[in-house]
């Protein structure tokens, strides 16, 4: 099954998992690259993305599964007809063939943006650099039975932090499969423990993806 | 720093619906714009980019050399709550400029009950909303759809209405925009030259002088504007615009489909259905040409789904050799083919086995009426033969689901033709346990009864909405006969359908009303989790207006009608004809078997009518 790696930005965040597996259907049909459908009762094209995508996160290591009904049509040509029809934000990078297992991916590097828009509150690197050194850091996360609480401190292999004039920048690498980190939770954990420190605004991108080992992951 | 739009984003429920960006989406540069319309659809993106009114005229203007027609639609309550909050002005969706920047903001409006929106999106965009606020040549506000057909209770708003359909007139209406922006004209120069451009209505051009009993006395026009008012057609369907390439949305909207339009008017002659007289005559396109428009749609859009739209598809003539090219083409590029409404007739069925709709969505009738009798007084031509010869057929075939939708509150109906309803339903039950072959799963049969609305242009413009307790009374009776486990219904809060009665058939006395209720709150109104009847109760009182007026008072034969100066092609001739028709419960054939002579034949100057 081929795959390719693309990006969401722009304005193109604001599309949801859901739709945008619509989006890419209707885009391979533009392209006039017909996907094998699954069998049974409601048969749906075959594309598969890796790590759905929450709404409002830019990503530049998004993965997409496919499979071509009987083409033989290059990755470099699947790559040139899908920009063509795609909608602006959403660009593949590359299509390549024989991709690693899904399930040997293990890793996400991502930054959490805060913006403070009277500008950065004095101490708040330090202070935030204290937090995420501590021997445990729990969080509360919504789930399908509920609110449980979740540390997060396992799941995080490093980070750093970045202070300007307005924003702090958390870059950081973190578990994102069995079990997975949500970038976004560094942002609920300082809410919850600096609440002097809660951004005005806060954001996430994905940067990257690797395997257990940290190899890249394609 | 993130800009504030983008900080309100994830805070609002689908948030792709106010971004823009769609694939087919058309951006100018606006060094090369002279004419900017803001094209707004008064309810929400799902619905908006659902009508295929406003994408055929998204195509037409953007056509144009020198004009952009970008889109707006209403904002959910959670995205209102935060521009008010942060006072940000509505925007457009291709430039995301602010309406109020806009040469022209255009309207279309097809529900009565949207009434709401288009006031609160001026207050939303800060435009003044009052036509006669708004001085200047920059912000002239337009509007058309079907409710233009009465536009009186928006008549304080809207500087003009356009009667119709819109491919000709919108251009004639831009250009003329254009010559007076560049000769920069007042906005009286404007209006009165709109004003002659056939199909156009200057509400301000006309004085409503009313009787003592409230009933309308005279319609006087001024400025030489033109006492009937005669809405604008395409004689041509094969030769007119039309889009092929679509815009496709990012994000689910209701149609989430390829829509090509088969054949515009209506042979059948409902008489309580307003697009069944408005939009004659009857004007067909060919199977070829639908076909090409067809594929031409799909491979652009990349959908996978295409549904052909009419008024009543079944009785689009050449719909066989239109299905015969498109069934094959659709099964090979893995395309859902939906023909929607059609008849319970024998090419039908066998189409419809061909499509495999049926397991799709089950069965759907709308007979309307319980009884032949009531279904001859509003001219229904569905028998209960054709209802329970198609269910037996499907039963046998398998399935066990079937929705009937009727009307509640026609005219001359009795409780006899309320149970009617329950008899009718026994009769589907009992050829389920006939002939059903799998009845392990059960039988669901889902009744719905709407409340009455009368329309205007319409054989039923004159009559009487019954009073709500009677509706509910009847509703209630229908009830009590139900009692098969198998039954599930549901009836329509009355609420609603008396403010859409109210509307339908209101004059210039509701503008300050619909004012007084948006100010209140009120929009959204067509859906369940934001309309408040009582915010429209306390701006009625407020107001000194009274519904019953409007509902059930009922209007005289004799009175003179707020929308008599609109000329849609069926004559008040023929309309009355055929209320008297329906009192003695005597159908009138269909077109196809016979001119019934309504006039609308009338509007053609090039072609016959395709009855």
């Amino acid at each position: 099954m081929p795959r390719a790696l693309f990006e969401k930005t722009g304005n193109a965040v604001w599309i949801s998992h859901l739709d945008l597996m619509r989006l890419f259907q209707r885009a391979f049909k533009r392209a006039g690259l017909p996907l094998t459908h699954t069998q049974g009762f409601n048969p749906r094209p075959s594309v598969s993305i890796a790590l759905p995508l929450s709404v409002g996160v830019e990503s530049r290591c998004e993965l997409l599964d496919f499979d071509l009904d009987g083409m033989d049509v290059s990755c470099d040509e699947i790559c040139r007809r899908l920009n063509g029809a795609l909608v602006e934000g959403v660009r593949v990078l590359s299509v390549y063939d024989n991709g690693s297992k899904i399930k040997n991916l293990a890793l996400l590097r991502s930054v959490v943006t805060l913006e403070y828009d009277k500008g950065v509150p004095e101490g708040a690197r330090e202070q935030i650099s204290d937090l995420l050194r501590r021997p445990a850091l729990t969080v509360e996360k919504k789930g399908k039975n509920g609110i449980t609480e979740q540390d997060i401190i396992p799941m995080l292999r490093g980070w750093a932090i970045r202070a300007e004039a307005h924003t702090i920048e958390l870059e950081l690498l973190a578990c994102c499969q069995n079990p997975t980190l949500n970038p976004m939770q560094l942002h609920a954990a300082i809410c919850r423990y600096l609440p002097e420190l809660t951004p005005d605004f806060a954001k996430c991108r994905r940067l990257e993806l690797y395997d257990t080992n940290e190899n890249i992951f394609r | 720093m993130t800009e504030l739009i983008q900080r309100i984003l994830p805070t609002v429920q689908k948030p792709a619906r106010y971004t823009g960006g769609e694939f087919n989406e058309i951006k100018k540069d606006l060094k090369d714009v002279r004419v900017r319309v803001a094209f707004c659809f008064p309810d929400t993106y799902e619905i908006g980019m659902s009508n295929v009114g406003m994408r055929i005229l998204y195509g037409v203007m953007n056509q144009m050399e020198g004009v952009w027609c970008e889109r707006v639609f209403a904002p959910w309550g959670d995205m209102e709550q935060a521009m008010r909050t942060h006072g940000l002005p509505l925007w457009a969706l291709e430039s995301q400029s602010p309406v109020r920047d806009f040469d022209m903001i255009a309207f279309t409006i097809g529900y009565e009950m949207s009434y709401s929106n288009i006031l609160n999106m001026l207050s939303l965009a800060k435009v003044p909303l009052h036509s006669a606020d708004r001085h200047d040549l920059k912000n002239i506000v337009f509007a058309g759809g079907v409710c233009a057909f009465n536009p009186e209770p928006l008549a304080d708003y809207i500087d003009f209405f356009a009667l119709g359909e819109g491919e000709d007139i919108t251009l004639e209406i831009i250009n003329l925009y254009d010559k007076a922006k560049a000769e920069s004209w007042s906005k009286d120069a404007f209006l009165l030259e709109v004003s002659k451009i056939p199909g156009i209505y200057v509400p301000s051009f006309y004085d409503h002088q009313y009787n003592d009993d409230g009933t309308l006395k005279a319609i006087v026009p001024r400025n030489g504007a033109p006492e009937k008012i005669t809405k604008r057609i395409i004689e041509d369907l094969d030769n007119a615009y039309w889009p092929t390439k679509m815009i496709v949305p990012s994000t689910e909207i209701v149609h989430d489909r390829a829509n090509l339009e088969v054949f515009r008017g209506c042979i059948r002659g409902c008489r309580f259905c307003q697009a069944g007289f408005s939009c004659r005559p009857v004007r067909r396109k060919s199977a070829d040409v639908l076909y090409r428009q067809a594929v031409d749609m799909l491979t652009d859009s990349g959908n996978n789904e295409i549904t052909l739209s009419s008024l009543s598809t079944s009785d689009y003539r050449q719909l066989k050799e239109l299905t015969d090219e498109l069934i094959p083409y659709c099964a090979q590029n893995k395309i859902n083919l939906s023909v929607p409404s059609l008849r319970a007739d024998n090419f039908s069925r066998e189409l419809m086995e061909k499509l495999q709709t049926v397991r799709k969505s089950g069965l759907t009738f709308a007979p309307e009426a319980g009884t032949q009798r009531l279904r001859d007084v509003i001219n229904k031509n569905l028998t209960e033969e054709e209802i329970l010869t198609t269910c037996t057929n499907a039963f046998s075939g398998g399935w066990n689901n079937v929705k009937l939708y009727f009307m509640l509150g026609l005219p001359t109906e009795t409780d006899e033709d309320v149970l009617g309803i329950a008899d009718l339903v026994y009769k589907i039950i009992k050829a389920w346990k006939e002939h059903a072959v799998n009845k392990k799963r059960g039988l669901r049969v889902h009744v719905a009864t709407a409340y009455f609305v009368p329309k205007p242009h319409t054989p039923f413009q004159w009559e009487q909405q019954i009073q709500p307790e009677e509706y509910l009374r009847r509703c209630k009776l229908l009830k009590e006969h139900f009692y098969s486990k198998s039954i599930e219904y549901n009836y329509h809060a009355p609420d609603l359908s008396r403010l859409e009665a109210v509307m339908a058939r209101g004059d210039r006395r509701l503008g300050p009303v619909i004012e007084a209720a948006a100010r209140r709150g009120a929009r959204l109104d067509g859906w369940d989790e934001y309309f408040r009847f009582d915010l429209w109760q306390d701006a009625f009182a407020e107001c000194g207006v009274d519904m019953s007026f409007y509902t059930t008072r009922g209007y005289g034969e004799d009175e003179l009608l707020p929308w008599d100066p609109m000329d849609v092609g069926v004559t008040k001739k023929f309309l009355l004809r055929e209320r008297k028709r329906a009192y003695e419960a005597t159908i009138t054939p269909d077109c196809r078997e016979g001119c019934a002579g309504c006039g609308a034949n009338q509007l053609l100057k090039e072609v016959a009518c395709d009855a």
